[in-house]
């Protein structure tokens, strides 16, 4: 973390195992998990306020201007907005725990119903997407960086930066509209739309994946890059292991170290991604409900569903951290 | 304004700057030119495809698409730059607010910052939406607020590097306000990568708003920009997909002229990253050179280890940085190389153990190890997996930190020797209890960073003992140790040398460690040898003035132990810019007007003893070696070169330079989470590349090559 310290301030020393006994790795995991409490709290507290602070009645805003007033006074008392701030907020807190999300004011289902249904179709491709990427870019980045090292082949190097950056930075539900067009319509090789089997998975799955694959195949090529110059690897050299060993076994895990903590950025940027690229393929995810919900004014179910993606973001965050510390032992638990 | 021009030279650049002109020019006209067309119904023509008379066909009302996705343009590139301009301000205030804010607030907006830049962009666009409500208004503060935190992390990062410099602390120190440092100091020193990152993240929010609006949380109708338009075309994207298709390709082609403009910038105000084409290697035909001449190629002694002529390391560019060195090593002998760094005898060791990579490239009369013709082209693997052992300086990174130390000594045994895996653990745990490396069962388990610097370094000679060694290669050894464990090392490889009688060749730029080890020592100036003496002879019958400068500046036990470190006055040679003649010439007392024309030839006594000077014979006044030019002379870096002796070989790549916007590595930072969202993404923590191996770089230049007090060499 970037802590902005003074130049010129004394220098403090730092409290560091101050109130927290126990080893190195006891200090990471309660460090690690008091910062993601933290951010759950921002979380639900943002999910909370998020109804007040949306301009006007959101009760009259969702059951339109023509909905009779004791309607929408009933409804207004129903979610609690009657009550002080403070006791709703504890209120809302409170049926969370309990895996109460509310109610939609559309549809009057139980918010956590709706995504508990829907939340699978989402993760499922979320996971797959950046599986995908993974299996795509990792050995496509090493490649790249063990045949172009020291100006080798500088033609190859340069198509590789050069369809790396466009596919890098097309976004995926421009990807998704292009996919439908030519492998959809045109030529009929693939559903439109819709979850239904295992081919419906297929363009979408390209969709999210194409982007964070070429972003993640060239950091894993500057990382092999820089990790073939080390002094480590000089010495496989002078052990005169078999390349492929080198580049694999002493390289590689040393690359992905750091390719990780981005990997894992991708992995929550794709969650979120999901909710264009369902909307272009008319998938039944969490993000064609959360486009829907706010369209509608639906701001119960907009609350769930932002909830729950944050929370898998939060989590992902999380979980990456904690493989870097296993995989690195000496990086992510020494400092914070 | 150069760099501007720059900006313009590079195809990236021209590409960029080209398409964002068009763009911003369609931005302002196409609504006066095809404002009206784009609105005209054509209800003869309602959803028709492309025709002559509409290029791309038309909408459900029959409006022509083309004119309405040229027409777009104006609200979505103004749309996107206005939210660009929101994120970036609030980016802005919340960068500098620590700085401006004291210790303890800007500790908050930076953990509140750190929060926020956990969340993908989309999910914060999307709750921002919801708060300002749905439409044109609402998303383009949405867009806005969303990209704030990014933008606010790299200010953070960029603002932490200049307030850590000296002017900054001497303005605090003076009572200057804060928000004066911030204005007049900070902000003047990152604008530049601030201004490259804006525009790039423009690129970026433009595609977020065609995401918003192809939502339909954006801009509502009858108000059109291409994300609308898109959302429009993919509801008849059965019967038309072109009308889904034109909007998309607007939106891309936009994007990527803000973000090629921002790369090009990038570059040319940063370091660049493009490595300058490869010169052809100026190729000096063996035997061509002085020393080559004077080999006599006759006598090959076939009692040698190692038998080397006229080796020389060249790189793109006519650097030469070994410039034909010969010599041999006999079964059990130790011989010693020294010199300043940037005399070669890095890259002579290196290239002798096949190790100097491209584009540098060896070149030889003859290169025979073991008898073994190592020019050849065969496969001499195994051979120097098992004969060849290599001690590098830095036991600290020579070891791969992931991998446990016993793996790394089994690897030669399980690849070269046909050990199982066991059998092969085995061996390297013997072979750490023959390094004198205690609880060698234990250690073997353990990673490089559980182990002390002299802990590794003897774990190093170890792994050259899994096989059976002929030829040690140590190339300073000792200089990244402590003192105190510098003779244990030294003793060990001693001993393994007598045990084994395997010669050994000792690199070190200091002649007191090589006298103490060595029988026999290679003095080494600008990519030559210069002298080929017995340590006996050292400090009795040395010839070149270079070798006795060396020898006059070890300190003897009459040194006071806090006397000043000396050098030798005036720079090592730049093995870009080799002078004529004698490349010692601008440092030598003696020198005449013959030595800067006329290269010495390395001349053979007839008792083995070689020199390369013209003055041998003379008896020199050496007394104004030492005070000739003072005791602080500049430290031979920045030719560019420095890399070179590392090992590393000259690398310019510059993959992780530094600017992180630039190179390589800019691809994450600035294309975030791929679906164009979190625009300023994280470059800023995300800088494991580069800078740091450049720091290690300098560090191992060994500044100052001889120790001694001045009065030494004067005496
Ligand atoms: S050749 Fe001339 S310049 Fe070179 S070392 Fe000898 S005396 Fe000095």
């Amino acid at each position: 973390m970037t802590t902005l310290t003074p130049a010129a301030a004394p220098i403090r020393p730092a409290p560091r195992t101050r109130g927290i006994p126990g080893g190195r790795w006891t200090r990471f995991v309660v460090r690690r998990t008091g910062r993601l409490l933290v951010s759950l709290w921002v979380l639900v507290t943002a999910s909370f306020l998020m109804i007040h602070l949306v301009p006007g009645d959101p009760v009259r805003a969702a059951l339109g201007l023509t909905a009779p007033p004791d309607l929408v006074a009933a409804k207004r008392k129903a979610l609690g907005l009657e009550d002080p701030l403070l006791t709703q907020y504890l209120h809302y807190v409170g049926h969370l725990f309990r895996g109460d999300l509310g109610e939609s004011i559309q549809s009057q289902l139980a918010v956590s119903d709706t995504i508990s249904q829907r939340l699978p179709a989402t993760a499922s491709l979320a996971l797959l997407a950046f599986a995908v990427a993974v299996a795509v870019a990792i050995p496509l980045g090493v490649a790249v960086a063990v045949a172009t090292r020291r100006g080798r082949r500088r033609r190859t190097e340069l198509t590789f930066a050069g369809t790396s950056v466009v596919l890098g930075s097309i976004p995926d539900f421009l990807v998704g509209v292009a996919l439908v067009a030519v492998l959809a319509v045109n030529l009929g090789w693939f559903p439109v739309a819709g979850r239904s089997g295992a081919t419906s998975y297929v363009l979408p799955v390209i969709a999210l994946a194409i982007g964070p694959a070429a972003v993640l195949a060239r950091i894993v090529r500057v990382e092999m890059l820089s990790v073939l110059d080390t002094d480590y690897i000089r010495t496989a050299r002078a052990k005169r292991l078999p390349s492929l060993r080198i580049n694999l076994r002493h390289a590689l895990p040393n690359a992905v170290t750091a390719t990780l903590t981005l990997g894992g950025m991708l992995l929550a940027s794709m969650v979120a991604g999901t909710v264009l690229v369902e909307n272009v393929f008319a998938w039944p995810g969490l993000g064609s409900t959360i486009v829907q919900s706010i369209t509608t004014k639906d701001y119960p179910m907009v609350q769930g569903t932002v909830l729950v993606y944050g929370v898998i973001v939060l989590v992902v965050n999380t979980l990456v951290d904690v493989a870097l510390a296993l995989i690195d032992p000496r990086s992510t638990i020494g400092d914070s | 304004m150069r760099r501007w021009s720059r900006v313009l030279r590079t195809p990236v650049g021209i590409a960029g700057v080209t398409m964002l002109g068009l763009v911003l020019l369609l931005a302002v006209l196409a609504p006066l030119v095809w404002g009206d067309h784009a609105d005209a119904v054509d209800t003869d023509n309602l959803l028709a495809g492309p025709s002559g008379q509409h290029w791309i066909g038309t909408d459900n009302l029959g409006r022509d698409l083309l004119f309405r996705v040229l027409v777009a343009t104006r609200l979505s590139v103004a749309l996107a730059l206005l939210a660009t301009a929101i994120g970036t301000t609030l980016g802005l205030l919340l960068g500098v607010a620590p700085l401006l804010l004291g210790r303890r607030v800007g500790r908050l907006v930076v953990a509140v910052v750190n929060i926020l830049v956990a969340f993908p962009g989309l999910l914060l666009v999307l709750f921002f939406a919801v708060v300002f409500g749905v439409g044109t208004r609402g998303a383009v503060l949405a867009v806005g607020v969303a990209i704030a935190p990014g933008f606010a992390r790299l200010v953070q990062t960029f603002v932490a590097g200049i307030a850590e410099r000296d002017f900054v602390a001497a303005a605090r120190i003076a009572g200057v306000s804060r928000l004066r440092i911030v204005v007049r100091h900070v902000l003047p020193n990152i604008a530049e990568p601030l201004i490259v990152n804006a525009t790039i993240t423009a690129g970026g929010v433009l595609l977020s708003f065609a995401g918003l609006s192809f939502l339909g949380l954006g801009v509502q109708p009858p108000s059109y920009d291409w994300g609308r338009l898109m959302q429009e075309g993919l509801s008849g994207i059965y019967i038309h997909p072109l009308a889904a298709l034109a909007p998309g390709i607007a939106v891309i082609l936009a994007g990527l002229a803000f973000n090629l403009t921002g790369e090009a910038i990038a570059g040319a105000f940063g370091v660049s990253t493009v490595t300058g084409t490869a010169d052809p290697l100026p190729h000096v035909p063996a035997g061509e050179t002085p020393e080559g001449r004077a080999a006599h190629e006759g006598t090959v002694r076939d009692d040698l280890v190692l038998d080397v002529r006229d080796l020389a390391v060249s790189f793109p560019g006519g650097v030469r940085p070994v410039r034909g060195v010969s010599f041999g090593i006999a079964a059990g002998e130790a011989l010693g190389v020294v010199g300043e760094s940037g005399s070669g005898k890095s890259l002579t060791a290196l290239s002798i153990a096949r190790l100097v990579e491209e584009p540098g490239r060896v070149d030889a009369r003859r290169l025979t190890f073991c008898g073994t013709d190592l020019l050849e082209q065969a496969d001499h693997d195994e051979l120097l997996g098992t004969s060849l052992a290599v001690v590098f300086q830095d036991p600290m990174t020579s070891f791969n930190p992931v991998m446990r130390i016993g793996t790394q000594l089994a690897e030669v045994g399980r690849h070269h020797q046909g050990l199982s895996r066991r059998s092969a653990l085995a061996r390297a745990v013997d072979r750490l209890a023959a390094v004198r490396v205690r609880d060698p069962e234990r250690r073997a388990r353990q990673y490089p960073h559980e182990f002390s610097g002299g802990m590794r370094q003897r774990a190093m000679i170890g792994m050259g003992l899994m096989g059976s060694p002929r030829l040690i290669i140590a190339d300073e050894p000792t200089t990244a140790l402590d003192v105190t464990v510098q003779s244990q090392v030294l003793e060990l490889l001693q001993g393994v040398r007598r045990e084994q009688n395997a010669a050994l060749l000792l690199i070190s730029h200091d002649v007191s460690v090589v006298a103490d080890v060595c029988g026999r020592v290679l003095v080494m100036y600008a990519g030559r040898i210069v002298e080929d003496l017995p340590t006996d002879a050292l400090r009795t019958d040395a010839r070149h003035p270079y070798t006795r400068a060396l020898v006059a500046a070890v300190p003897d036990m009459a040194t006071a132990l806090d006397a000043p470190l000396a050098t030798i006055p005036g720079q090592p040679v730049d093995p870009a810019h080799v002078p004529a003649g004698c490349a010692f010439a601008a440092r030598c007392p003696i020198a005449n007007d013959r030595c800067r024309t006329e290269e010495p030839v390395l001349r053979d006594d007839g008792t083995g003893h070689r020199v390369a000077c013209w003055h041998t014979a003379e008896e020199v006044e050496l007394l104004s070696i030492g005070t000739a030019g003072g005791l602080d002379t500049p430290s031979p870096r920045g030719s560019g070169y420095s890399t070179t002796d590392d090992g590393s070989g000259y690398s310019t790549t510059g993959d992780g330079s530094g600017y992180s916007t630039t190179g390589d590595g800019s691809g994450y930072s600035t294309t975030g989470d791929g679906s164009g969202y979190s625009t300023t993404g994280d470059g800023s923590g995300y800088s494991t590349t580069g800078d740091g191996s450049a720091g290690r770089v300098a560090s191992a230049s060994e500044r100052i090559e001889t120790k001694a007090p001045g009065e030494e060499v004067a005496r």
